[in-house]
């Protein structure tokens, strides 16, 4: 377990990006207590998922400072795989490897990059796995598996690393209905064991449930953070107020 | 009667047949090696292609984007004929070699771009938010998956490629076609010709069929 003793998981400051001459994110300021979890929303195009990516720089940043774990980032490829590490991320579309075993999507990272022994990974992965009620499937390939049942695995393959803080990138859009109650359940029991963490979703029953906050992104700014109950209730932004309206719950 | 005596001369061929052989230890011999060095050589590239700084990149485009438009034929003669003017003199294996492995490696440097453009951009992230290297996500995830899209074309290229070393020939490299075509001579009988083609037909016809077979099963596992 690498626990950093660093109080912030994440901390972003005045961070902006462009693609080209959109301006995907602007002046963003974040902070990420340990343990805290944060739920971001927001209508499509509005910089979500490019900001929590900006994390573990699956999207790189033009300006402002980004420190994960207390370690700053200096675009240092080395010193990301190190960050990367402790960061765990889950993606719309699972993104496992589909030429290998739900068993070997768990331990290849351990055994690669931490160098954990064969056996102790698997011990680990067949854990996390139980947890999420796959283990009796950790020889079949991702293709077997139903949507729910792949987020699931993609969730455990990132714990596998022993991550302290995780980032989820809209886990549940590209389920079916069905599936999205599976796969809210095992965040709901991560957020329940204490975990950090970082949730682009419209889930907004999740948010109620578990977020410390809510953020609310438009236009590739922050418009509002507050916490759910209030957020929810009396949303002080105007653009917060409409995108709440809009949705159904 | 006198067609059969002409082409396929039975005494003629028992005579030309070891004459043939040790040509055809030699066309093995120049297939295998430029296969292995082309192939390995079109990966390297590939990845510089790539993934190297933009200046290096461009070389490596020059390069591949050269030596597809080059026909062999016209290289080999360069390398063997032209070389020596520079104080550079290879023997006719070495030269055939070289010739036949850069420009197998330009094909192959395509084929492999195809293949890693093919897996999709989500497996890359996924590798690297494990905090996996770029060369361990490379050969670990990235290429396991790419090798089953670019296997039929990189094989059907290695045919290609074992077909021209009969080109070797040119610069009196004593292949199979090189052999037949003094046994021909020597015997003034064309039939070790045609023992010669039928030996490139027993290797290669299967070789052809094999690519026709992986093309099918990629098909079906795309479809599934």
């Amino acid at each position: 377990m690498t626990s950093s003793p660093a109080p912030l998981a994440a901390q972003m400051s005045d961070v902006n990006k462009w693609y080209n001459d959109y301006h995907a994110l602007r002046s963003i300021n974040l902070e990420v207590a340990r343990g805290e979890r944060i739920v971001v929303c927001g209508p499509s195009g509005s910089g979500k998922s490019t900001m929590i990516r900006c994390i573990n720089q699956l999207e790189k940043h033009d300006s402002g400072t980004i420190a994960v774990n207390g370690v700053t980032l200096t675009g240092d490829l080395k010193q990301l795989n190190t960050i990367r590490q402790d960061v765990g991320m889950v993606f719309q579309h699972f993104n496992l490897f589909p030429h290998l075993s739900v068993l070997e999507n768990c331990v290849i990272a351990p055994m690669s990059v931490r160098n954990v022994p064969r056996k102790q990974a698997e011990e680990m992965a067949m854990h996390y796995l139980s947890r999420i009620h796959i283990a009796e499937q950790a020889h079949k390939f991702p293709s077997q598996l139903s949507g729910g049942q792949q987020q699931r695995v993609a969730i455990a393959r990132s714990l596998c690393m022993q991550p302290n803080l995780m980032l989820f990138d809209e886990p549940t859009s590209a389920l079916d209905p069905e599936m999205v109650h599976e796969v809210l359940e095992t965040m709901v029991s991560l957020a329940r064991d204490g975990m950090t963490m970082l949730v682009v979703t419209h889930e907004m029953g999740f948010a109620r449930k578990v977020a410390d906050r809510v953020i609310f992104m438009d236009h590739g700014e922050i418009c509002e953070t507050a916490p759910p109950e209030e957020f929810f209730k009396s949303p002080q932004n105007e653009r917060a107020r409409v995108f709440l309206s809009q949705l159904i719950h | 009667m006198e067609l059969i005596n002409t082409f396929f001369n039975w005494d003629v061929m028992v005579r030309a047949f070891p004459i043939l052989l040790r040509g055809l230890g030699n066309t093995v011999l120049l297939g295998c090696v430029t296969i292995v060095i082309g192939t390995i050589a079109g990966l390297l590239l590939c990845l510089v292609r790539l993934y190297a700084v933009r200046p290096i990149q461009l070389l490596a485009i020059l390069y591949i984007d050269v030596f597809r438009a080059l026909p062999i034929l016209v290289l080999l003669i360069l390398v063997y004929y032209a070389l020596p003017f520079v104080g550079i003199r290879l023997d006719s294996f070495t030269s055939a070699t070289m010739a036949l492995s850069m420009v197998l490696a330009a094909f192959t440097a395509e084929v492999c771009r195809a293949g890693i453009q093919n897996v999709p951009k989500g497996q890359f992230e996924a590798a690297a938010s494990l905090g996996m290297p770029f060369w361990k996500s490379m050969r670990k995830i990235i290429l396991p998956q790419a090798i089953r899209v670019i296997i039929p074309p990189l094989t059907s290229n290695s045919i290609s490629v074992f077909k021209d070393t009969a080109l070797a020939s040119v610069v009196a490299m004593p292949d199979l076609l090189k052999q037949a075509n003094d046994a021909q001579a020597m015997m003034a009988n064309p039939t070790p010709l045609i023992g010669a083609a039928l030996i490139y037909l027993a290797i290669l016809w299967p070789l052809v069929r094999l690519v026709g077979y992986l093309e099918a099963r990629n098909q079906r596992a795309v479809a599934r």
